[in-house]
């Protein structure tokens, strides 16, 4: 039996007095996404983050199988091999796109950098990888030469996730990715994120505090309140079918439309 | 543990469901106890007892939906048997793709797909290619007799009863061998639960089990081959 494709193992995470993770355990496997959910300041983004390697953890490992099948220590990797991770076989989509974009850079060359980024030189190659992007989430060939500054914000969410996708990851974390949308724009997204998860067998970790959200994405769920996880399972089954009590108190809490 | 005999789909054993109802001062709400019974190929067996008795609550067990309380429910693999009482998350997404599918009663709908590939994606999932996919969904809401109009429609605007040929020709798209149906037919008219009998005594004939709820007597004296009276089981006084 392989290795998970992802192993998180004990992750703590301390501010001052504020446990912000504690003793965190998980397995991702290929092609399975993965929904953390809870209110703000339970701990998730900060999860997100020590699992991604853009905070370092007080104690505990992520392990992730490379490419060549060995399964690698997130610490044990060297700064460059840290960035040709995040470069090649992951994404991250952060929920302002502005952190995810260069801003004054066209679309095209937003999504061009990624693949210069991984030696691809070739200009004709790169401009119609970004252009087959641009149409699969459903931005206008027209607008390949415009700066994400002048784009809504939907768009600016759709061409952030067509720049992480370029280079085929296995697995992409996202923040929050329909947060501060429209819910009309909200509904496009979701459709082309579940669209891409399933055709490219994408694995994904995503935080979110809307349940919604989390029950169209995801296979799997983690609940979490002050720095722990309090339940965890199938996503329909935690949803439908909760547990702990404040799983009880967040389902119960959403207003169906 | 004990196998399951040959043909034997489903058995369900000792199983038990109450709910903590934690925002309610912890009431714990005893939903059934000591359920058991099996499901062998070929064969439907419809839960039967008045509203409130647990029926619904048993079939989401069995399809994983619910956590189940106590027992087991062994479901058979191929040579493989699995409790899905115990099973992780990812063993029963691999049951429902493949061994377990369901008709819940209403469709949930996401925004934005339309009918025909939702039932597409139903029967990619459980195997089969892209074309043949999309033929078989064609297939499927001809029979239900779904206007060729709507196929290309997201389901959201559709009438309860067009939602619902949706839902049960997306339960009908793979190639489960146990399928969970609760009350299918419900909102359809006569012609329409006339299509879903067919369709049921059709998957019968090739093997396929049934475990299943039906308000309508009419359909539940043609594809039952047992009732399961439920109130045996149940905890709660009759509704």
């Amino acid at each position: 039996m392989t290795a998970p494709l992802l192993s998180v193992r004990g992750l703590c995470k301390r501010y001052g007095a504020i446990d912000a993770c504690r003793d965190i355990s998980f397995a991702l496997e290929e092609g399975e996404a993965l929904a953390i959910v809870g209110e703000s300041g339970s701990g998730k983004t900060t999860l997100l983050n020590l699992v991604a390697g853009a905070l370092q953890a007080d104690s505990g490992e992520v392990v992730y199988r490379m490419r060549d099948g060995a399964a690698r220590a997130l610490s044990s990797l060297s700064e460059a091999e840290r960035r040709a991770l995040m470069r090649t076989d992951w994404g991250f989509v952060h929920q302002d796109a502005s952190r995810g974009l260069r801003m004054n850079v066209s679309a095209g060359g937003n999504i061009g950098e990624r693949l210069m980024a991984i030696g691809d030189r070739h200009y004709g190659r790169i401009r119609a990888a970004a252009l087959d992007w641009l149409a699969r989430v459903e931005i206008a060939a027209q607008r390949v030469d415009d700066p994400p500054s002048t784009y809504s914000g939907g768009m600016r969410q759709r061409l952030q996730i067509a720049r992480n996708l370029v280079t085929g990851p296995r697995l992409v974390f996202m923040d929050e990715p329909t947060g501060g949308l429209d819910v009309s724009v909200q509904a496009r997204l979701l459709d082309l994120l579940r669209g891409l998860i399933a055709d490219m067998g994408l694995a994904a970790i995503i935080v979110t505090h809307d349940l919604a959200v989390a029950r169209l994405l995801s296979h799997r769920m983690l609940v979490m309140k002050q720095g722990e996880v309090i339940e965890s399972g199938l996503t329909d089954r935690v949803l439908d079918d909760p547990q702990a009590p404040y799983t009880q108190l967040l389902v119960s809490s959403v207003l169906a439309a | 543990m004990s196998a399951l005999v040959p043909n034997e789909l489903l058995r369900v054993e000792s199983l038990a469901k109450t709910f903590t109802l934690h925002l309610h001062d912890g009431a714990l709400l005893s939903v059934v106890h000591g359920v058991s019974f099996s499901v062998m190929a070929g064969e439907c067996v419809v839960l039967g007892g008045p509203s409130g008795v647990g029926k619904s609550s048993i079939l989401k067990m069995v399809s994983g939906n619910y956590l189940a309380g106590e027992g087991r429910i062994l479901v058979a693999d191929g040579e493989r048997v699995v409790d899905v009482a115990r099973a992780a998350p990812r063993e029963i997404l691999d049951l429902r793709r493949r061994v377990v599918g369901s008709v819940s009663q209403f469709l949930r709908v996401i925004p934005r797909v339309a009918a025909l590939d939702i039932v597409a994606a139903a029967a990619q999932e459980a195997g089969l290619d892209r074309e043949g996919s999309r033929a078989r969904a064609a297939a499927l809401l001809a029979r239900l007799r779904l206007p060729e109009a709507l196929w290309r429609l997201p389901p959201a605007t559709f009438s309860g009863g067009e939602q619902q040929r949706v839902n049960v020709a997306r339960g009908f798209a793979g190639a489960h061998r146990l399928l969970v149906l609760d009350e299918p037919t419900a909102s359809l008219d006569a012609d329409n639960r006339e299509a879903v009998i067919e369709l049921i005594a059709e998957r019968k004939a090739e093997g396929a089990g049934f475990l299943a709820i039906f308000h309508d007597e009419d359909v539940r004296a043609r594809v039952a081959d047992r009732i399961v009276d439920v109130s045996r089981f149940s905890d709660r006084e009759a509704a």
